[in-house]
């Protein structure tokens, strides 16, 4: 069970000072697997992200990254189990002072001693996966938006890592670069046997590539299972959020007093 | 009233506390630039392409004030001492002004609003669009990769900066005194070379220069790494890099001379 897990989380609990931003996850996640973790804004998606890269430390519980718990590693340590890990940022995160071969050829560059014609190589290997080996000499302030994400997708398998992680990887794209994107990650995800946690809340295009979804609200999972299985639900909370829908166990109001009370029309009616 | 004076008085204390608290932190971010320079040493090609952006592009606004701030000195210098009859000291005027206290304060302001700004500015905006996030993410150490060598390089690049202010400041005097006005050239330079001594004057333009240097580049890169990623931020921060560097600058200044020249006649 355990070697096949490459990642498992338990009674993972983080708060930023008093305020509880998860509270009690439990997560395992499989090898080469595309995980989708969805949840409105501010539910604590990213802040799972950033308690897997080790970014920050969780308040109790921990996060187990092929069988090394990721908080209690030292910072060298830490640096190397990251070289495990891609991050695909929202908007890219490009490096904007380097073009796009060597926003591609950085981490190569940075952690290996591979001579520069083994790394041009690669490079445009990489490139050619994500469609823009042509693209090689532009400046990320020549790119679009997919196509911004399409390099930074380009740069964080550079190494081959054993997990990427997509926050938000759909956020602001045109129905082609989206599904472009949708299949990369399913793609990349198949052929280079990876491991992909992909952060969304875009529901139609992630159902269609991923695996198994967990759901989040309130810092905790309020519902998780396969595509097939999410969209049959009838869970209240899944329901709403896959269709869409305005009201429901998330209210469309914010908590506040009583509407006529606000309005002073309490006394006045008789 | 006394609630209004004891609430003032708490108000004053958060922002002394504040205050003090912040100049910790950046202290200690100081000492940590300074640990993990190792990186900017082994590749040194990082430091020098960031000497590119903060020395050669900030050469022509240096050139051209250390030109004219010359030819001001050369022309104020020449009305004074006329009237004494002692203009072939102009020379004398000119190079002390500049190498002992304008070269190397001028070309700090100058470079701190140049180079100290655009600094600040880039590494908060690499912030804000999680470059530095990426970097770390892809285990590579944003001080060592990106503040060091950009650290380094201003440090380099200011008492040279300096110097080249100095050197186009008599430049400056010289066309406007001797070329223009007919002082004699011969008493021009021999005054000026009597009297502009090396370890005193122009080696303590070089340390003052060096000082400058590191505190407008720490206060940069400081700036730059604690900006909150938004675009106010990012804007609040450079400005605030410009007035303090600039203060800083200024108030060295005195310390150091006050240091330096102390007893020197």
């Amino acid at each position: 069970m355990t070697s096949e897990n490459l990642i498992e989380i338990s009674g993972l609990n983080f708060s930023y000072g008093t305020r509880a931003i998860l509270k009690g996850i439990d997560m395992t996640m499989q090898r080469g697997k595309v995980i989708a973790i969805m949840g409105g804004s501010g539910s604590g998606k990213t802040t799972l992200l950033r308690l897997i890269g080790g970014v920050i430390e969780p308040t109790s519980g921990y996060v187990k990254f092929a069988g090394q718990v990721v908080h209690e590693l030292e910072r060298d340590a830490l640096f190397k189990l990251r070289r495990k890990m891609g991050m695909l940022f929202q908007f890219g995160a490009l490096f904007t002072d380097l073009s796009v071969f060597d926003n591609v050829a950085f981490q190569m560059r940075e952690h290996t001693n591979l001579p520069e014609s083994m790394i041009r190589d690669l490079v445009l290997m990489k490139l050619h996966a994500v469609g823009l080996r042509g693209a090689h000499h532009l400046m990320p302030n020549q790119l679009s938006g997919g196509m911004a994400r399409r390099v930074a997708l380009a740069r964080s398998i550079a190494l081959d890592p054993m997990l990427i992680m997509y926050d938000e990887p759909f956020t602001g794209l045109d129905p082609i670069s989206l599904s472009v994107i949708g299949n990369l990650i399913r793609r990349l995800t198949d052929a280079l046997g990876m491991t992909s946690i992909v952060v969304t809340h875009d529901v139609q295009e992630s159902l269609k590539i991923v695996d198994y979804v967990y759901f989040i609200a309130d810092g905790v999972i309020a519902a998780e299972g396969t595509p097939h299985e999410v969209r049959k639900s009838v869970a209240p909370f899944v329901h709403q959020f896959v269709h869409g829908e305005e009201d429901g166990p998330v209210p469309f109001h914010y908590p506040a007093q009583s509407y006529q009370k606000d309005l002073n029309l309490e006394n006045t009616r008789a | 009233m006394p609630k209004r004076i004891v609430s003032g008085i708490q108000n004053i204390g958060h922002r002394v506390i504040e205050s003090v608290w912040r100049l910790g932190v950046a202290s200690r971010f100081f000492m940590l630039v300074l640990f993990k320079s190792g990186t900017s040493v082994r590749r040194f090609n990082l430091v020098i392409r960031e000497l590119y952006f903060t020395g050669v592009l900030s050469l022509i606004i240096i050139v051209v004030s250390g030109l004219f701030v010359g030819m001001v000195l050369g022309l104020q210098g020449y009305e004074t001492l006329q009237k004494y009859g002692s203009e072939s000291a102009v020379g004398t005027l000119v190079a002390l002004s500049l190498v002992r206290e304008l070269g190397p304060v001028v070309a700090a302001l100058l470079f701190a609003s140049r180079a100290g700004s655009a600094i600040t500015a880039e590494i908060g905006l690499m912030k804000a669009t999680e470059q530095l996030s990426a970097m770390s993410m892809m285990a590579v150490d944003p001080v060592a990769r990106v503040v060091a060598p950009r650290f380094w390089s201003g440090v380099i690049s200011m008492p040279l900066l300096a110097a080249i202010f100095s050197v186009m400041g008599v430049f400056g005097g010289y066309l406007v005194t001797v070329v223009f006005i007919g002082v004699d050239e011969g008493s021009f330079w021999s005054q000026m070379q009597d009297s502009v001594d090396f370890r005193f004057d122009i080696m303590n333009g070089f340390i003052k220069s060096c000082y400058f240097g590191v505190a407008v580049t720490a206060i940069a890169v400081f700036e730059g790494y604690d900006a909150p990623p938004t675009a106010e931020g990012v804007s609040g921060a450079t400005t605030r890099t410009v007035v303090t560097s600039s203060l800083a600058i200024l108030g060295l200044d005195f310390i150091l001379t006050a240091f330096m020249f102390r007893g020197v006649s």
